[in-house]
């Protein structure tokens, strides 16, 4: 029994080595989002995995896929760039819209906050799976799904070795 | 892929707002493989976008997205439009639009592939549009 939970415990660890290796890689605290809505539709489809980088010599332009949390909300939001204004010393202030929305974000944005900053920026979409993130959408709906997952997982590692 | 453009501007109490018209000529190409068409396998579909840019003296650079379009695999990748107006607002932070003699409108479009990287590509190929020195005050538009 020993052995079993060094196994597991160096099964979870590996993963979060992993995932911390990936927010260092990529520069950006969530490397892998899931999109949530439709607003980018039809690029991207609720469930849709999406890999971000976001380094900070990366300019923002005009056209780019970025994700974004509004300032207090903890929801990343997928949406594209389609104004920015950059000074000379750097600093940008840009403005987004979902491709499937008829207007600018400005109403999603915090009580008179017109543009959004390079702070306000989780990463710059890259790469995308498509469906691969339902698996999240699903566990945050219906967490039952979750523990039974869970369940089912550490069932399995204990099982594993009794052969 | 050539553009042709006119244009006016009207004033607003703060900033600049520009009024652009243009027609886009252009072929959708793979670059690498020169006559072949961009909707290889893996491409799903395509965002096209038409973006202003240039310099004022209260921004280094501005970009301003004017008009979009979606472009469905099996769709025709050569775009004959004329006559089209600007989708979104072209509002300036400020003034910089008046004498503006050096907006630049390039045609750029994002590749979305069925499962992959998201690149984005800009055309060869671009237009200036001077904007003049005075403000247009018939609301034509």
């Amino acid at each position: 029994l020993y052995y079993q939970v060094l196994n597991f415990a160096m099964i979870v660890s590996s993963a979060l080595m992993i995932w911390k290796g990936l927010i260092v890689v990529t520069g950006s605290e969530s490397p892998i989002v899931v999109v949530l809505s439709g607003s980018m539709e039809p690029a991207f489809h609720r469930g849709d995995l999406l890999f971000l980088t976001n380094f900070h010599d990366d300019p923002i332009r005009a056209g780019e896929i970025i994700v974004f949390k509004v300032e207090g909300r903890d929801i990343p939001i997928v949406h594209r760039v389609i104004k920015i204004h950059e000074k000379e010393n750097g600093n940008i202030k840009f403005l987004t819209k979902g491709d499937n929305n008829e207007v600018d974000d400005r109403g999603l944005y915090k009580e008179g906050q017109n543009w959004l900053e390079k702070k306000d920026v989780v990463g710059r979409a890259r790469g995308f799976l498509p469906y691969v993130g339902m698996v999240t959408i699903i566990m945050n709906d219906y967490p039952k799904f979750k523990y039974a997952l869970l369940a089912v997982m550490g069932a399995y590692v204990l099982l594993k070795r009794e052969s | 892929l050539r553009k042709n453009v006119e244009d006016f501007t009207g004033p607003r109490e703060r900033s600049d707002l520009g009024f652009v018209t243009f027609d886009i000529t252009a072929d959708i190409l793979n670059g690498k493989n020169g006559l072949r068409t961009i909707f290889d396998w893996n491409v799903k579909q395509l965002f096209l976008y038409l973006s202003a840019e240039y310099s004022t003296k209260n921004n280094a650079l501005n970009q301003v997205v004017l008009w979009d379009k979606i472009m469905l695999r099996g769709d025709n990748p050569r775009l004959f439009l004329k006559d089209m107006k600007s989708k979104y607002f072209f509002f300036d932070d400020g003034n910089g639009l008046k004498g503006n003699r050096n907006v630049t409108l390039t045609l750029s479009w994002n590749v979305v592939p069925n499962a992959g990287i998201l690149p984005l590509v800009t055309g060869s190929g671009h237009v200036s549009v001077p904007f003049p020195d005075t403000y247009e005050t018939t609301k034509s538009y």
